[in-house]
Order: C-alpha cells, then sequence, then structure tokens
C-alpha cells in the first residue's frame, strides 16, 4: 500500500489543519446539541457527558501505554469519541447502570481504535461499535428513555411510540425521549452547517444519507420528515457517517455510502427493529474498503490497459 | 532424547501447535458450543476421545488403505467413532447431548479429526499418533474451556456446572451480565483475543507469527499432501 502513494519532490502546498484543529472544530460543532441535552435530560445528560469523555481519555492513555506507541490524548480525537458516545445513550443509563458507559468507552477506545493501531486505523466508527456492543448486551437498559423536563419519567421515542402523534416543532427541537444527543434536530443541523462552512466534512454524506432516508421512507409510504427527525439519522449522518477513517475518499464512494446507510436504515426500521441507523452505519463503514476499490479515481489521461 | 520426542508428541497439540488457535481448526464448533463452561468441556472431550480412536485405527490402516480413496475412508473410520461417542453421552450425559444438539455429530465433520488423519496418523506408527490424539484433544478442550469460562462469566454472571449447580459471580452482587459475550458476536470477540494471545506467547517463545497467506502461511505447510498436488498441478500449467 506504501509504495502506492506517490509523494512528489517539494515545494509542497502546507495547510493549517491539524488533527486537534480538527477535532476541536467538531467538539465545537456538538457544543449546542450537547449543551441543548443537559437542559433537556438535566443531571443525567451531564454526568453521561462527563464520564464518558473522562473513561475515552483514560483508556486512550492506558491503551497507548499498553501498545506502547505515542500518547495520542492531546489531538482531542478521544474526546470526540467519548463524546459522541454520550450522546449516543439513553439518559436512563446514568444512575446506577453509569458503568455501561465506561464499558461503552474501553471498547471505542481500547478495543475498536487502540488494538487496531490507534487514529486512522480503526476499522469502524469506534463510538458506533461501542454503542451496538452496550445495545445487543443490555438490551433492556439501553432502551428505556426519559421523557425530557422529568425526573425519570419513562417514554418511549417516537420511533417506538407508534401511538402518539408528534408535531414538527417537538421532532425539530426534540423535545421528546431519545439519546440524549439525538433530539434535536435543528442543533445537530447547525452544528453539520459549522463543519461544512469550516471545510471539516463534505456535504456529500450528510445529504445523501438524509435524503436517502426521506426518500425511501416517501417510497414505502412513510412520513420523510417524521423519518429524518426521529432515531439517530442528523446525529449519523452529520456527526458518525462522516468519520474520515471510516468513509470512502471520493465523492462518487461518499454517495454510495450515505445512500447504503440510508438504505440499510430504512430496511432495518421496516423490520422487527426499531431503530437502525448505527446498526447501517456499522455495516458500510466495514464495507468502505470494496467501495474505495471501486471508485478509484482514474489519472488524467489513464486509457485501459489493451488485452 | 528419543523419550523427549515421543513427549513432544503429546505436548505439541496444547500450545505450539495448539489446534484451534494455531492451526485455526474446528472453528465452528468452537464459536458454536462455548456459550458455557460444560459445553466446551462436554464438546472437547467428545472430540477427544472420538480423536484417539480414529487416529488409531487410521495408523493402524495406514498401509492398507489406498492412497486416492484415503477421505472417504476417513471419514467412515470417523464417522463410526462418531456414533459410539454420540450414543455414550446420550445415555449417560443426555443433559450435554441436549445443550450440543446437533454439533455432536457434526465431530464427523471436525477438520481437526480430519486434519490429523491426514497429516499425522496416516503417516505415523500407532503410539505417536495416540500420543498426538490425545495432545490436541486436550488442546482443543482447553481452549474451548478457557473460552466458555471467559464467555459464560461475562455473558451470564455465573457457571453453570450441572443444572442443579450454579455458582453465581458477578449475577450475586447485581451486576448486569453482558449479554453480548453469549452470542456469536461475543464468540468472536474472544476468540480473536485468544489467538492474539497466543500469537504473543509464541513470539515470545521465537516464533514468528503467521503472516503469509495461502500454502507458505500455513502452520503445517511441512507435513502437508495437498502442497504437492498443488505444485504438480501449477507445474501442468506452466
Amino acid at each position: 500500500m506504501t509504495n502506492k502513494l506517490i509523494v512528489s519532490s517539494s515545494p509542497h502546498i502546507h495547510a493549517p489543519d491539524t488533527t486537534r484543529g480538527i477535532m476541536f472544530d467538531v467538539i465545537t460543532a456538538l457544543f449546542p446539541a450537547s449543551a441543548f441535552s443537559i437542559v433537556l435530560f438535566g443531571w443525567r445528560a451531564a454526568l453521561l457527558i462527563a464520564v464518558c469523555i473522562a473513561s475515552s481519555v483514560l483508556f486512550e492513555y492506558l491503551g497507548c501505554k499498553v501498545f506502547k506507541t505515542e500518547v495520542t490524548i492531546k489531538n482531542l480525537s478521544a474526546v470526540v469519541t467519548g463524546l459522541l458516545l454520550a450522546l449516543n445513550l439513553p439518559p436512563s443509563l446514568a444512575g446506577k447502570n453509569i458503568w455501561m458507559a465506561v464499558v461503552g468507552s474501553f471498547v471505542a477506545i481500547f478495543i475498536v481504535k487502540q488494538m487496531f493501531g490507534g487514529l486512522g486505523h480503526n476499522f469502524v466508527n469506534p463510538a458506533i461499535a461501542a454503542r451496538i456492543v452496550l445495545l445487543v448486551s443490555f438490551p433492556a437498559q439501553m432502551t428505556t428513555y426519559y421523557a425530557p423536563f422529568t425526573n425519570a419519567v419513562t417514554e418511549a421515542t417516537p420511533l417506538a411510540n407508534i401511538n402518539a402523534s408528534y408535531g414538527a416543532k417537538e421532532l425539530l427541537f426534540g423535545t421528546h425521549g431519545g439519546s440524549i444527543g439525538e433530539t434535536s434536530v435543528i442543533l445537530l443541523l447547525i452544528g453539520g452547517l459549522y463543519l461544512i462552512i469550516r471545510g471539516v466534512i463534505k456535504p456529500i454524506i450528510p445529504v445523501t444519507f438524509i435524503g436517502g432516508v426521506a426518500l425511501l421512507s416517501l417510497i414505502i409510504g412513510q412520513d420523510p420528515l417524521f423519518a429524518i427527525c426521529t432515531g439517530g439519522v442528523m446525529l449519523g449522518a452529520i456527526f458518525m457517517a462522516t468519520d474520515y477513517v471510516t468513509s470512502p475518499a471520493t465523492t462518487l464512494g461518499k454517495a454510495i455510502f450515505g445512500f447504503g446507510c440510508a438504505l440499510l436504515t430504512v430496511i432495518i426500521r421496516s423490520g422487527p427493529a426499531v431503530e437502525g441507523v448505527s446498526f447501517a452505519i456499522l455495516f458500510m463503514n466495514l464495507l468502505v474498503p470494496h467501495i474505495d476499490s471501486i471508485t478509484v479515481r482514474k489519472p488524467f489521461g489513464w486509457e485501459a490497459p489493451e488485452k | 532424547m528419543a523419550k523427549n520426542k515421543t513427549l513432544s508428541y503429546f505436548t505439541n497439540g496444547i500450545l505450539t501447535e495448539n489446534p484451534v488457535l494455531r492451526l485455526v481448526l474446528g472453528t465452528c464448533p468452537t464459536l458454536a458450543v462455548t456459550t458455557t463452561f460444560m459445553n466446551g468441556i462436554g464438546m472437547g472431550a467428545a472430540a477427544t476421545m472420538v480423536l484417539i480412536c480414529s487416529n488409531i485405527v487410521i495408523s493402524l490402516l495406514r498401509n492398507i488403505i489406498p492412497q486416492k480413496v484415503r477421505i472417504p475412508a476417513f471419514i467412515t473410520v470417523i464417522a463410526g467413532f462418531v456414533s459410539i461417542v454420540q450414543l455414550l453421552v446420550k445415555a449417560y450425559a443426555p443433559s450435554i447431548d441436549k445443550s450440543l444438539g446437533i454439533f455432536l455429530p457434526l465431530i464427523v465433520v471436525n477438520c481437526i479429526i480430519l486434519a490429523r488423519a491426514e497429516m499425522f496418523a496416516s503417516k505415523n506408527s500407532v503410539l505417536p499418533s495416540l500420543l498426538d490424539g490425545l495432545g490436541m484433544g486436550v488442546g482443543f478442550t482447553v481452549t474451548l474451556a478457557i473460552m466458555g469460562l471467559i464467555r459464560e462469566i461475562i455473558g451470564t454472571g455465573q457457571i453453570a456446572i450441572s443444572e442443579s449447580l450454579t455458582i453465581p459471580l458477578t449475577s450475586a452482587i447485581g451486576i448486569e451480565p453482558m449479554l453480548i459475550f453469549i452470542l456469536p458476536p461475543g464468540g468472536f470477540f474472544v476468540f480473536g483475543l485468544l489467538i492474539a494471545l497466543s500469537n504473543k506467547i509464541a513470539e515470545k517463545q521465537g516464533k514468528k507469527a503467521v503472516e503469509n497467506i495461502g500454502c507458505e502461511g500455513c502452520p503445517v505447510k511441512d507435513c502437508c499432501s495437498a502442497k504437492e498436488e498443488i505444485e504438480k498441478e501449477e507445474e501442468k500449467n506452466d
């Protein structure tokens, strides 16, 4: 692989981007949604965010020590993973089951990231993998959601609660049950817009992902606005599926990836499972090497070799 | 020296050529039945039994079985012993028979047993074959037991020795078990970690971790008969 990446001789264009800078941008973009989650779910959200970030950074440090690599906690990537993991957890985990969040951080950082070689070598998105490990391990605890502005009154998510009807305002502001960071659609969109303006992410994956879910829901006869404003579509499409390491390199590849996520999400949702965004992203993460290999850019002037 | 060599036939199978972790054979039963400690032990014991018996018989018949039909002949011998073991387990340990289910008769196609018949018993005399079968069987059983132990403790929080005797561990202090460990992904996960660990141990002993793929990377390439045939084919094609 390395000998295929030809680096030409100097001069090179220098870009001011650093891993730390990009990670800081992501944290900034997640800030509105994170702050609002504390407004919605109170101390539970604050505790989850604090515990996930602290344990992620700790496991990053320990992982680097165990695998004898340079300690990379200063590049903030573990903070981003911890924050994303926290935003993907239900508020009911804050309490006597808070150790489950620590287990999630361990899976995300130590197993998915450090065991495979650290930043840039994780084969799937660490926070998504951790969420799924927790969801499969503790199905009851991971699907107990609380209504916002209440003290532990359980409320099903809009996707699970088929009898209730939700107004557009409720869906856009996210004043309903769910994982702490996935509900407030507007704030997540603002974060996404910030990342696009700053040039941290390209809009192609969020657009194909969210657009795909809307289109496919419309085709199978569901309300497209409801489909994209509920569950983890916004959080997943903007912040998780756009992870550099686990998304394709080319624009065409990104479009295939985003639409694949959308297709799988809609398929999984129409089955017995209530929500499928995280499984869809995980599965498409695994397909990224194959998507990359079929969307290799042709060099200018390249012709197919004669057989 | 001679004594050491005889002994090495036995110890070979436990770590240096552990069938599951170093040769990566018999993966299917390994992943499927190790949801509990006792299942692992039961599966390991049944397979060990078959392995020893079939190794002995195939080693005795090694000069009689024609080269071209050796695989069907091996399978027939193995199937005979599997039937015996299956009936014994059904009669004396019905609970293990119940929990192992289809995987007990499927020992017939367990590739550890066929591989040892092909690679070892058909080329060696009776005593080494017996020791090889015993060593491989013990290696298989120990690996399955360790996997079962890890998966059962984390996945259920307790160890069930029999239907009436269960030792509670983390479940006693109210910690929720991680269900994923008794589901297929947990099996792959523990399997991968144990392989990584055994590679690390082998590395410390001065053996290289398996990196090459194809025939060259195969840990049993020195005694594999398929390799010669493949090489012949390749020469023909050239």
